[in-house]
């Protein structure tokens, strides 16, 4: 166990993965982890190419001719560097590269604010990326581990990013375990491309697909995405077995068995939930939490599953579908439509702003009422506003 | 000399960008991997599930040919594969000289070893004629029309090979299809070259400047003989080879395309006409063109 940061926990665990290439353009806050990784290579402590970019959109530009050449291959950005790079994300996934990534999460401009929050990654979600979010540093780190097992496997050869809060995870230190390298050697294989470009087998890659075929390779991605859900699963088990951490497989549940209320929510807030359900606990209220492990695929199934007997769920979005509600919401309800528990929304934390024990209470509180009520006041709601900035 | 570049694409006849992927393969041989980024090149070869590349190719997306190819460049040198391989960017104007452009530098300041190759008709094809960075003083394109008050694009042509060079490169080239067999040895030169390498190759377009598709040769060979398109080499930094030429007044590459022609109509044209005369008379001279 060691006290490091966020940041190089997770270049910890990119060297562990023996990457080929590397490529990123840096930008505040996902910069530790990229100079943690230049250091690495510049002290001879990790063999790989790091292409150092002019834009984000190159960065993942050059994981997609180095992935499809055959390279294992990484990248991180954040926020306006991940919406500079969303048609490369497109490509990727449609060329069905098993890059990784770490989408340090933070706020888009305008205002320009250097916060955290999801908007950044959640604008990604129907780009064919799966999407994983990580609860602490410890989960950032190991996640990259298993993202390459997942990204390679060769029913779902698509690209990963693996969620992390801006500032609350990428700069603060914890205590952090590191994934033995020979251990990660038998857990995550050499990759082995089903295809790749090579004068020894001169194929086509990215070619024009008019109107008669075009659907069929989007359904092709959309069936990968499906079989991804058990490989996640499988993969978080066998991690388990390897290092003994487990957090989950799409989702992760705390003291949801006999709830009546759950909180529904995925990031770093997930520590928080759990330190306010503990002390509602202590008061005798039935509070659980539903944390969202994988974002896309979404778990649809393992939602409903976890919260077909509870009698309210609230749902935290540190995003918004501006005009429309949270994106974890929309998602939340579809699933549990005509099935399922009342179901509240919540806008929270953007660029940011904190998201207190006391925070949740009040949120729990208003599900509470919902239950007493049997009905849902206000669908979707911005938790905390200050009314004097209006 | 094997052929790699397969007929039966879907390009116009007597397609210009066709020509020059078929002779920088001529060039380039088959041990090279070949990144094109969106063009009228991409789409003519591509049509799925038919190909017309003999070499493995990859086309991702428009502007990012010189970061994709150096990710290839990249990953044959981490995997210890980089004798198996020449890496090549095969790319149009508009995804080159506009919207590529940083990503272009990028590539070549980093010093990737890829040939990076403009096949340069002077406009955006694919999409119907718009201008580009590329597209030369009075051409009139769709998005740079002739009309009452206007004699067509406004700007003198982008000097995309002297930014190039400007990098500090080892290599940097134009050629025209014009001239085949200065396209091929120009290309197996660059690939041998170590570092970043930079080739601009005329190659006219006859859907879109407006000639007979049986003139595409001849179009190409006006360009060059009436120094509006300068055919040298320039070798870390110093021009080490100038196509001389018996030089032809602009006006016989002009009057046979129809993006020209409101030139010879309009009035005020010939003063339009004189201003691309003065711009060959540059070239001349930089170049050192006339015999």
């Amino acid at each position: 166990m060691k006290i490091m940061e966020g940041s190089h926990a997770v270049a910890e665990a990119v060297k562990a993965c023996r990457p080929h290439v590397i490529s990123a353009y840096p930008i505040t806050p996902q910069t530790h982890i990229v100079e943690e990784i230049s250091r690495m290579v510049a002290d001879g402590e990790l063999a790989c190419e790091y292409i150092r970019v002019e834009s984000e959109h190159s960065a993942m530009s050059v994981c997609v001719g180095a992935s499809a050449t055959g390279a294992r291959t990484y990248t991180a950005t954040t926020s306006q560097g991940m919406a500079l790079m969303h048609e490369v994300l497109f490509n990727a996934a449609g060329l069905r590269l098993p890059i990784v990534m770490t989408a340090v999460n933070r706020a888009l401009s305008a205002p320009i604010n250097i916060w955290d929050d999801q908007q950044d990654a959640i604008s990604q979600r129907d780009t064919g990326w799966i999407q994983l979010h990580a609860e602490d540093s410890q989960e950032a780190s190991d996640m990259i581990i298993q993202a390459y097992r997942i990204a390679e496997d060769h029913d779902v050869l698509l690209p990963v990013m693996i969620g992390m809060d801006g500032f609350i995870l990428t700069h603060v230190y914890e205590p952090v375990e590191l994934c033995p390298q020979e251990k990660v050697d038998e857990f995550l294989p050499l990759y082995e491309p089903t295809q790749y470009l090579t004068p020894k087998n001169p194929l086509t890659f990215g070619p024009i697909v008019d109107p008669s075929m075009y659907m069929e390779f989007r359904y092709m991605i959309h069936e990968a995405m499906g079989r991804a859900k058990k490989k996640i699963m499988n993969v978080a088990s066998e991690f388990r077995d390897k290092f003994g951490r487990y957090y989950g497989g799409l989702i992760d549940t705390y003291e949801a068995e006999d709830a009546e209320v759950l909180i529904l929510a995925m990031g770093s807030v997930i520590g928080t939930i759990k330190d306010a359900i503990d002390e509602l606990r202590a008061d005798g209220k039935k509070v659980g939490l539903v944390k969202v492990r994988c974002y896309r695929p979404f778990p649809a199934e393992a939602i409903l599953e976890a919260a077909k007997d509870a009698k309210a769920i609230a749902v935290l979005d540190k995003n918004i579908s501006l005009g429309h509600e949270g994106a974890l919401y929309t998602d939340v309800k579809s699933v549990l439509y005509n099935k399922g528990p009342l179901a509240l929304g919540f806008i929270l934390g953007l660029g940011g702003r904190d998201i207190t024990k006391s925070t949740i209470e009040n949120i729990v509180a208003k599900a509470q009422k919902a239950i007493e009520s049997g009905r849902v006041e206000e669908e979707s709601e911005f938790v905390d506003l200050d009314q004097e900035v209006l | 000399m094997e052929e790699l570049f397969a007929p039966g694409h879907r390009g116009c006849a007597g397609c210009g960008a066709a020509i020059a992927a078929r002779l920088i393969l001529k060039g380039a041989g088959k041990d090279i991997i070949a990144v094109s980024p969106t063009g009228c090149l991409e789409v003519i070869s591509s049509p799925y599930p038919q190909s017309s590349w003999g070499v493995p190719w990859i086309h991702s997306l428009f502007e990012n040919a010189a970061a994709v190819a150096s990710g290839v460049e990249a990953a044959l040198r981490a995997l210890g594969r980089e004798d198996e391989a020449k890496v090549l960017a095969i790319a149009g104007d508009g995804g080159t000289i506009d919207i590529g452009f940083g990503v272009l530098s990028g590539m070549l300041e980093r010093g990737h070893d890829v040939t990076y190759i403009c096949y340069d008709n002077e406009a955006y094809m694919n999409t119907g004629i718009q201008r580009s960075g590329s597209t030369p003083y009075g051409a009139s394109t769709t998005t740079s029309p002739a009309g009452k008050i206007s004699f067509g694009e406004d700007r003198p042509k982008k000097n995309a090979p002297a930014i190039a060079a400007a990098h500090g490169i080892p290599y940097v080239a134009t050629a025209s299809i014009a001239y085949p067999k200065d396209v091929i040895k120009k290309v197996k030169k660059a690939v041998e070259i170590e570092g970043p390498k930079y080739l601009q190759i005329h190659a006219p377009c006859c859907t879109g400047w407006g000639f007979d598709s049986s003139r595409t040769i001849e179009i190409g060979r006006l360009a060059v003989e009436t120094a509006l398109f300068p055919i040298y080499e320039m070798q870390n930094g110093k021009i080490t080879s100038v196509k001389k030429i018996k030089r032809k007044p602009v006006e016989e590459y002009l009057k046979v395309q129809r993006r020209f022609r409101h030139l010879f109509e309009k009035e005020g044209g010939e003063e339009e006409i004189k201003k691309i005369q003065e711009i060959a008379d540059g070239n001349a001279e930089q170049f050192g063109l006339d015999l």
